[in-house]
């Protein structure tokens, strides 16, 4: 497998395992993480998948009581070196896939009217099209459990809103240039929104705080708001 | 217990940060100075990373309900009980019923208050910071207000055994300090401008040769659009000589990237996990601590240091904390 190390600091180093956000590409950096799941180096404090790199991060205080003589950086490096010349690439398969429901309907989607003129579509060919797509989960980042999907059809690609939205209700779906995304928790955001999902995507009192990580495949489920209103019921009905 | 009479600007719960989570989108929050509260936390004989209040230029009223320890180290924010000066970077015995007050900024902008068994609040993700964005960690995921009572959990033996030894010298004050205090070069503070120690970023060489010079020749300024997810510096503007697309990675604590409009900002404990933006340069792990006592309007400089020397410093500074430790135990062996 063909990698270049950069270091981040004293403490961390981004493997670069591809130049273009492709396919090839996430495979590697979903193989290279699973690996680190299921052999975990004890120097290493974390890792973080993004498009094209898998950075870790480390102890160096850990590495210099085992190895005082190479710096901490060598070491590492050498270390993930034997690793990453080990791993040759096959088929990698995730077959997970997460069924997302949402709501496209009157103020949970305010954009999709403006989306659908934008495109010269009707906002049922929006919400059509968005809601059959194949989508693939990159990377989580930017807010705790938000995945940058890839995968939308260009047919239904909008800019930003020129100024953005100081508060973005969590479970909002939307659409930035040629990316879909969900929103996890309430924030600021200049995405056009189409709809929203009654499901938490960020949990943080859950094992696992994400309900999507990196390799995930998805699909949106258009639901009527009735579907939506009973959907939230039963979730906070759960929490209490 | 600890009971909030005035909460101050800013004052939240922190410990050393929330690890193995980033990969979920959750940052890694924690202490902006993790040199103050770690040396908080060992002088009044807690584990490093025992929850701390983090104390932000205007600090709070705070009552203690019951005889403690305590310890305040980092930025100067002129902490006092019954008018007295409580001095910093050592153990402070308190009294209970005593309310410790701060007042004027005048060294530094971030105080560490320890207490003796640290405060106890659950941990969210393995962790006690606060995450505010997420309202998450810490006490009920939000700073501190008027009115809060936070509890502590129980000293350890050696604690114990100072708050004994302690209060029966007390005598009728309300607060007794050691004579001795932590030597200064664990203060992270500086009356000059300082020189942080920056390893070239991966992306250096994309920024013009001009801009690559006066980086490391100009001073910055800390802008008023500064806060623990980052600082926005002002001065030269720094310019790329390609304006090829950046894919989102990672980013660390100290990194320093540049966004379109060439004013750089300084990555600090409450970034993003990823970010998209050129990164000029990484601040060295040691110097960190000095950063995270700028405020607004202070001066910065930035000086180049190889990778090889700032993991050098780095374990440098981790072999003179150990020091510290077994200075201390031996401190309070001999006093006992």
């Amino acid at each position: 497998m063909d990698y270049l190390f950069h270091s981040l600091g004293d403490n961390a180093v981004i493997i670069e395992l591809g130049e273009d956000i492709n396919l090839e590409t996430h495979q590697k950096v979903n193989m290279v993480t699973t690996l680190f799941d299921e052999q975990p180096f004890e120097w290493m404090i974390e890792y973080v998948p993004a498009f094209t790199t898998v950075t870790v991060f480390y102890d160096p205080l850990k590495i210099s009581d085992f190895s005082s003589y190479t710096l901490p950086y060598d070491y590492v490096c050498g270390q993930l070196k034997s690793l990453l010349e080990s791993l040759k690439i096959g088929e990698f398969s995730s077959e997970r896939i997460v069924e997302i429901p949402v709501c496209y309907e009157g103020e949970l989607g305010p954009d999709l009217e403006y989306v659908a003129e934008y495109n010269g579509l009707t906002p049922e060919e929006v919400i059509h099209i968005h809601s059959s797509g194949d989508y693939l989960v990159y990377m989580i980042g930017f807010a705790p459990g938000f995945p940058y999907i890839g995968g939308m059809s260009e047919k239904i690609a909008t800019p930003r809103r020129e100024s953005p939205r100081l508060k973005i209700p969590a479970g909002s779906v939307g659409i930035a240039g040629k990316q879909t995304g969900i929103y996890p928790i309430e924030t600021p955001g200049g995405w056009q929104l189409i709809g929203r999902t009654p499901i938490k995507l960020f949990r943080p009192d859950d094992k696992s705080p994400s309900l999507l990580k990196a390799g995930d495949k998805i699909r949106f489920k258009p639901i009527t708001i009735e579907e939506y209103k009973q959907w939230k019921e039963n979730v906070s009905g759960k929490n209490h | 217990m600890v009971k909030i009479i005035k909460p101050g600007l800013l004052t939240t719960i922190q410990d050393l940060g929330r690890y193995g989570f980033q990969k979920f989108g959750v940052i890694v929050s924690g202490v902006m100075d993790s040199l103050s509260h770690r040396i908080a936390n060992l002088l009044v004989g807690n584990e490093e990373n025992a929850p701390t209040l983090e104390i932000t230029m205007v600090g709070p009223v705070i009552e203690f309900e019951r005889d403690t320890l305590i310890s305040i180290c980092g930025g100067d924010l002129s902490p006092s009980i019954d008018g007295k000066f409580v001095p910093l970077w050592r153990p402070v015995f308190v009294k209970k019923g005593s309310q410790l007050r701060f007042g004027q900024c005048k060294a530094g902008c971030r105080s560490y208050l320890a207490v003796a068994g640290g405060f106890d609040v659950p941990r969210v993700m393995g962790s006690a910071s606060t995450y505010l964005r997420a309202g998450i960690g810490g006490f009920k995921g939000r700073p501190l207000k008027t009115g809060d009572e936070l509890k502590l959990s129980p000293p350890n033996n050696r604690s114990v055994q100072m708050i004994h030894d302690f209060s029966t010298k007390i005598g009728d004050q309300k607060f007794v300090a050691t004579k001795w205090s932590v030597s200064t070069e664990f203060i992270p503070i500086s009356n000059k401008i300082p020189s942080i120690r920056v390893i070239k970023g991966r992306q250096y060489q994309l920024f013009s040769k001009e801009s690559q010079k006066s980086f490391f020749r100009e001073p910055f300024e800390i802008t008023t659009q500064s806060d623990r997810m980052g600082y926005r510096l002002k001065g030269s503007v720094l310019s790329l000589t390609s304006t090829e697309e950046m894919i989102s990675e990672a980013v660390n604590f100290g990194t320093i990237q540049v966004p379109p409009d060439g004013n750089p900002i300084v990555l600090l404990a409450d970034r993003q996990t990823t970010g998209g933006y050129p990164k000029i340069g990484q601040v060295a792990t040691v110097d960190l601590p000095y950063i995270a006592q700028l405020k607004p309007g202070d001066k910065i400089k930035f000086v180049e240091v190889s990778h090889e020397e700032a993991q050098r410093l780095y374990l440098e500074r981790e072999r003179e904390i150990q020091q510290l430790k077994r200075a201390l135990s031996i401190k309070w062996k001999g006093e006992m």
